[in-house]
């Protein structure tokens, strides 16, 4: 009895924030899965849709759209993580043993994660604007000014490789946090390390190679968990940039039509769970080993 | 490539003549690294330059001149057509991040210094909200807020406070995750100290825990700011025109084909100030709540 006295005040506590969650997470997620399981393809319609089953989830593939937007989703993300990934270890890298001026580098190379992805999809638009020739502003001005005009592309417009320019902004906005992350990390290895290795005859690439990329295993992990689940439901950067076109058509902006413009809510609710499920089926397993590296 | 400069100092040297060899790989890593800063500067460039210029400087050929003018007059247009949506992104960002950070606070002190069984289990799902797509939940939020604001005769949907309720109810996972791991660096002796003399958890929470908490409500109230100034998803589905937040005015204002680039640019930094004012002068703390999403316990 006692032991209860001792934590019914906690839960008592906290139990708004558990009611909330448990509503407005699980709750509407469960609605949202039932929602996509039923027929309901009018919005106007008062009576709720008859069960279908999964219908709908196997009817989405056979759309022209939806099979374009699953592969646009897949060449931005592998274009974006591998980007993002690569630029973010290689500014850490340049940075991790101490540089002059290192807080302005920094503040200079994170300042995008502080702006919305609208605001400077704005200013991408322009520099990837797709006019070339005499026409061409933005960056294929740019390369013609360099005398590289053979550089000047569709970019985003680019039927079979615009999704890999869409990716460009996301990896300039997020490449910063990426560099951050890393710099914790080759921080975090223990210099005694470093300076053991060096004394069993490490050369400086070995240290490297055997003690301290090792070490970054984890933080690795958590940046491509991170870049991966912004990845699959990228939605403001592309409306930004292009707004509701077919060729940079993705999942999220697919749904967002479904909605808005199709008026079909079962059609949105199987796409939204598609791209619910495309990003559990990594971060739960990762959520469930975090909590059990927690408690050892 | 440093390594590779590296790799050649002689390895039974001491410290001293790697620090002789290491300098010119300092200079190559400290002119990659300038370079990098040119790459990332180029979209401010043209945000600014744009701005300034008069419409008579729109022409391709001119596209990265500097204004052979310099003029206001877009701004003064993009803040007349953008003040509304800034005046409404505040009406949300003061009082969502403030809700975010009480509850945080709340949250994080019980699952820190408070637990009760199963406290573990719930605080792991709490953070499966921190990673769920949003869209996962839209449509039955939008449903939910009607219905809801109905029974209740408010208006939930399309207006500022179902918006604010929908930011502090998503912020929950990550509000409650960085007070709980920065409640948990306080010595649970303080906390027992307090019970043994009396005290009750609320009593505890305001005389020892709260005014130790400032560090972390800087950074909860700073990350929740940022995030509901930024949102563009929510504001889409859930407010109508009269409550348009930044956002989503900028984006209309910058998609009508008929706004010249002068203004569209104008308009993307002034959304953009209050933002980049609080990362200059509290960077450090937006830092904090940057890492606190990805390196956890």
């Amino acid at each position: 009895m006692t032991r209860v006295r001792r934590w019914l005040p906690g839960l008592l506590l906290v139990s708004p924030s558990i009611i909330l969650i448990a509503v407005f997470v699980y709750g509407l997620l469960g609605w949202n899965f039932k929602l996509a399981m039923t027929d309901k393809h009018d919005e106007i319609a008062e009576i709720p849709g008859n069960f279908v089953g999964l219908e709908n989830f196997t009817g989405i593939w056979s759309e022209e759209r939806w099979g374009l937007s699953v592969r646009h989703a897949i060449v931005f993300t592998v274009v974006f993580v591998g980007g993002a990934l690569v630029l973010g270890w290689l500014l850490a890298f340049l940075m991790e043993k101490g540089i002059r001026a290192e807080s302005g580098f920094r503040a200079v190379y994170l300042f995008p994660m502080a702006v919305s992805f609208i605001a400077t999809g704005v200013v991408w638009r322009w520099l990837m604007n797709s006019a070339t020739g005499e026409q061409a502003v933005g960056l294929n001005r740019l390369f013609h000014y360099v005398g590289l005009d053979f550089l000047q592309w569709q970019w985003f417009r680019d039927p079979d490789w615009g999704m890999a320019a869409m990716a460009i902004p996301a990896i300039w906005q997020m490449s910063g946090y990426i560099m951050a992350l890393f710099l914790a990390g080759f921080r975090g290895v223990p210099e005694e390390l470093r300076e053991a290795a060096r004394v069993d005859g490490c050369s400086e690439w070995g240290v490297y190679r055997h003690v301290v990329l090792p070490m970054l295993r984890p933080v690795t992990l958590s940046a491509l968990i991170i870049l991966g689940h912004i990845s699959l439901k990228v939605f403001d950067l592309v409306v930004a940039v292009s707004g509701k076109q077919i060729i940079t058509d993705v999942p999220a902006t697919f749904m967002w039509t479904a909605v808005y413009d199709s008026h079909d809510p079962a059609k949105g609710a199987t796409i939204a769970s598609y791209i619910v499920l495309s990003v559990a089926v990594f971060v739960v397993p990762y959520l469930i080993w975090d909590a059990r590296k927690g408690k050892r | 490539m440093t390594a590779h400069v590296a790799e050649k100092a002689p390895r039974t040297a001491p410290a001293a003549p790697v620090r002789e060899k290491g300098r010119a790989g300092t200079w190559v890593r400290l002119v990659l690294l300038l370079l990098f800063v040119l790459v990332f500067l180029i979209p401010v460039y043209v945000l600014l330059v744009t701005s300034f210029k008069p419409l008579t400087e729109a022409d391709p050929t001119q596209a990265w001149n500097l204004p052979k003018v310099w003029t206001t007059e877009a701004w003064s247009v993009a803040w007349e057509k953008l003040e509304p949506g800034i005046v409404n992104s505040f009406l949300l960002a003061i009082p969502g991040s403030l809700i975010s950070a009480a509850l945080g606070s709340l949250n994080g002190y019980v699952l820190s210094k408070w637990r009760f069984p199963g406290a573990d289990v719930l605080f792991t799902l709490f953070l499966f909200g921190m990673f769920i797509p949003y869209q996962g939940v839209m449509i039955p939020l939008v449903q939910l807020m009607v219905n809801v604001g109905d029974a209740l005769g408010v208006q939930l949907y399309g207006g500022i406070p179902g918006l604010v309720l929908a930011h502090v109810v998503y912020g929950i996972p990550i509000c409650t995750l960085i007070f709980r791991n920065y409640y948990v660096t306080i010595p649970d002796e303080l906390i027992e100290a307090s019970r043994v003399d009396g005290a009750g958890m609320l009593r505890t929470l305001w005389s020892i825990v709260l005014p130790v908490s400032g560090p972390a409500f800087a950074v909860v109230i700073i990350w929740q700011f940022t995030s509901m100034w930024n949102d563009f998803l929510f504001a889409v589905f859930l407010t109508g025109p009269s409550s348009w937040p930044t956002t989503v005015m900028l984006n209309n204002i910058a998609g009508a084909v008929t706004t010249p680039y002068s203004q569209q640019m104008a308009a993307a930094i002034l959304a953009s100030i209050p933002t980049m004012i609080i990362y200059v002068l509290l960077g450090r703390f937006f830092m904090r709540g940057l890492m606190a999403g990805a390196l956890k316990g």
